[in-house]
């Protein structure tokens, strides 16, 4: 059912991007964690030895360092997987890089269930929950490799801590060259008066994938990718939710903490609406990252029957 | 006096030498004219940590009116020498020492673990002449190894010196930065532990092991240099002696006395964290009269 649509690893894009701008911000300089090669940093590395440092898995010194070095008027771009970049120095985050507000770019693959057969510890479920969590940092989960250039520019251009989510697996790319990501606001990507679905990462896709289904029984579904999480988008929910009645989040995350969380209390706090949220209802475990999705209940069927759920509880 | 240490910082700005301006009477006499401040902003602010504070006052004066290229009318000097205090609870004796240099008014310390502050309970950089956030150990020595990157990449040549407790030691991500910094050869970076033996509970030896310290820092790499922790000739010594390497990283073990010149506050774990009452301020006033 799903459309066919190319596929490309944002890992990759984010590894070829960093590089594309080495000569325009002399300032960057890449940090790793022993896993350059899959994080696609040992292009960087290969390239400029003397603006790249390795510090092995010592994730907490790796973040600390980070910290020093914005402090010090660099542009440090620190990757690893999710789990080992947001989870293990946390602390870190929190008492270095957020609360002096210092410019360190934390750029994490490997997020969510897409991880795959690596199993439940290398899934990090949770990274978005604690990254929005940090008060002043912007919090990205591009939904495809387009966006995700575009993105990884943004973070070296836009002073401030940030945190972008990457996956393992090759996603699909469901924007054209002509896409303009805009930090600030969230992207109607398909319009529709009846249900507003909002997702983020990979799930934009499946989103899509959503609408089609109940376009064939003749509900409109207004698709929006809420690429950025920090700072929300207000607005763009505001106007969903006032303007569609129903809402339906979709996330490849832990149920509490991320998106759902983010549209509830917005939408609570603002414009009560009925919200249906897709996500993970807990921590998952090894297999193909299709097979997960699917037995996790993140697919287009799961998000059609949701977002019937949502319309049915729709006010008047 | 705080004029006088502006000039004499600002006279020796551009120096390599980083040679020292004070006699040994002059540290001596700064010393105990900033144990007094420190023993009155923790009882002015009824908490605080004064046995840390204490204990690691010769170093700083030693760097800050001594051995570091710094400038207090310009904090964010490009060139200037980092110092990152890890042990961020013992803010009062580096604020003690950042307001005799002349980086803020001295009544500020009045201020300080009081609302709307800038003297917060742990280092904070809302202060002039702090580096680095603090309060959760371990992080400093990572954070000064940033900067010491920092200024090979800009091709500069200022040092930067990172205040460790003895007890901060325990924290895993010390001995993660210290394998970093050998690795990556930061020849430019100086840690020094304040060892005086005693941390948040009980001595150091009762809660975790350290010894043999010197050797674990050898065995990472590191050049080592031992010294009297309270005693000018020597700190300043040892100081202009880490300051001539350019390969290795260099840590200074300082051998200090927590709660140093107030005696009931000397090796006594109990003032770790807690200020003075009433009658235990007007004593150690006294004795530091």
């Amino acid at each position: 059912m799903a459309a066919q649509r190319e596929m490309a690893a944002t890992r990759e894009t984010y590894g070829r991007t960093l590089l594309s701008m080495a000569e325009e911000f002399p300032e960057i300089v890449v940090l790793g964690g022993d896993l350059n090669v899959s994080v696609f940093t040992h292009l960087w590395r290969d390239q400029y030895p003397d603006r790249f440092y390795d510090f092995g898995p010592s994730e907490q010194n790796l973040i600390a360092v980070g910290a020093g070095l914005a402090a010090s008027g660099q542009i440090p771009f620190v990757s690893t997987f999710s789990v080992f970049g947001v989870g293990r120095p946390f602390d870190q985050l929190r008492v270095l890089v957020a609360q002096p507000h210092l410019n360190l770019k934390l750029v994490c693959t490997h997020a969510g269930i897409l991880t795959g057969e690596d199993g439940m510890s290398a899934q990090a479920v949770e990274d978005l929950a604690l990254a929005c969590s940090l008060s002043g940092f912007t919090v990205v989960c591009p939904s495809d490799s387009v966006e995700t250039a575009q993105v990884v520019r943004a973070a070296a251009v836009n002073e401030g801590p940030i945190y972008i989510r990457l996956a393992r697996a090759a996603t699909p790319v469901i924007h054209g060259p002509d896409y303009k990501y805009t930090p600030e606001r969230s992207e109607v990507i398909r319009q529709g008066a009846d249900v507003s679905i909002i997702a983020t990462g990979v799930m934009v896709s499946v989103a899509l994938d959503a609408a089609e289904l109940l376009a064939q029984s003749g509900i409109q579904a207004r698709v929006i990718n809420m690429h950025t999480l920090r700072p929300t988008d207000e607005e763009t929910i505001l106007a969903a939710a006032r303007e569609t009645g129903a809402v339906v989040t979709a996330e490849e995350h832990y149920i509490h903490g991320g998106l759902g969380s983010i549209v509830g209390q917005v939408t609570g706090q603002h414009h009560p609406t009925p919200i249906e949220m897709v996500a993970l209802q807990g921590y998952a475990e090894s297999g193909k990252p299709e097979e997960l999705m699917a037995k996790n209940g993140l697919t287009p069927e799961a998000l059609r029957d949701a977002s019937e759920k949502a319309i049915k509880r729709k006010r008047g | 006096m705080a004029t006088t240490a502006r000039a004499q910082n600002n006279a020796s700005a551009d120096s390599r030498s980083r040679k020292p301006g004070y006699t040994t009477e002059e540290l001596q006499a700064i010393a105990l004219e900033l144990r007094r401040d420190i023993i009155t902003t923790i009882h002015n602010a009824g908490t605080g940590h004064p046995g840390g504070s204490l204990s690691e006052l010769e170093i700083l004066i030693s760097l800050y009116f001594g051995r570091m290229r710094h400038d207090p009318d310009n904090p964010s000097w490009p060139d200037r020498d980092r110092l990152i205090l890890s042990k961020g609870h013992a803010s009062p004796g580096l604020y003690a020492v950042l307001a005799k240099a002349g980086y803020f008014p001295r009544e500020e310390l009045s201020t300080f673990r009081k609302i709307n502050s800038r003297l917060q309970g742990h280092a904070h950089p809302m202060t002039p002449g702090v580096e680095m956030n603090s309060g959760s150990l371990g992080m400093g020595l990572s954070f000064a190894l940033g900067c010491a990157l920092a200024a090979r990449l800009t091709r500069k040549d200022y040092l930067v010196y990172a205040i460790l407790g003895d007890g901060e030691c325990d924290e895993g991500e010390i001995w993660e930065a210290a394998m970093a910094a050998s690795h990556h050869k930061a020849g430019n970076l100086i840690a020094v532990v304040d060892r005086n033996r005693i941390q948040n509970d009980r001595f150091t030896d009762e809660v975790m092991t350290l010894e043999p310290l010197a050797a674990k820092w050898r065995a990472f790499g590191w050049r080592v240099i031992e010294t009297p922790g309270h005693e000018f000739p020597p700190l300043l010594d040892a100081i202009g002696r880490a300051q001539r390497g350019r390969t290795k990283p260099t840590v200074i073990i300082a051998h200090t006395v927590k709660g140093k010149g107030v005696s009931f506050m000397e090796n006594n774990p109990a003032f770790h964290g807690r200020a003075p009452n009433q009658e235990e301020y007007q004593q150690a006033m006294q004795e530091l009269a």
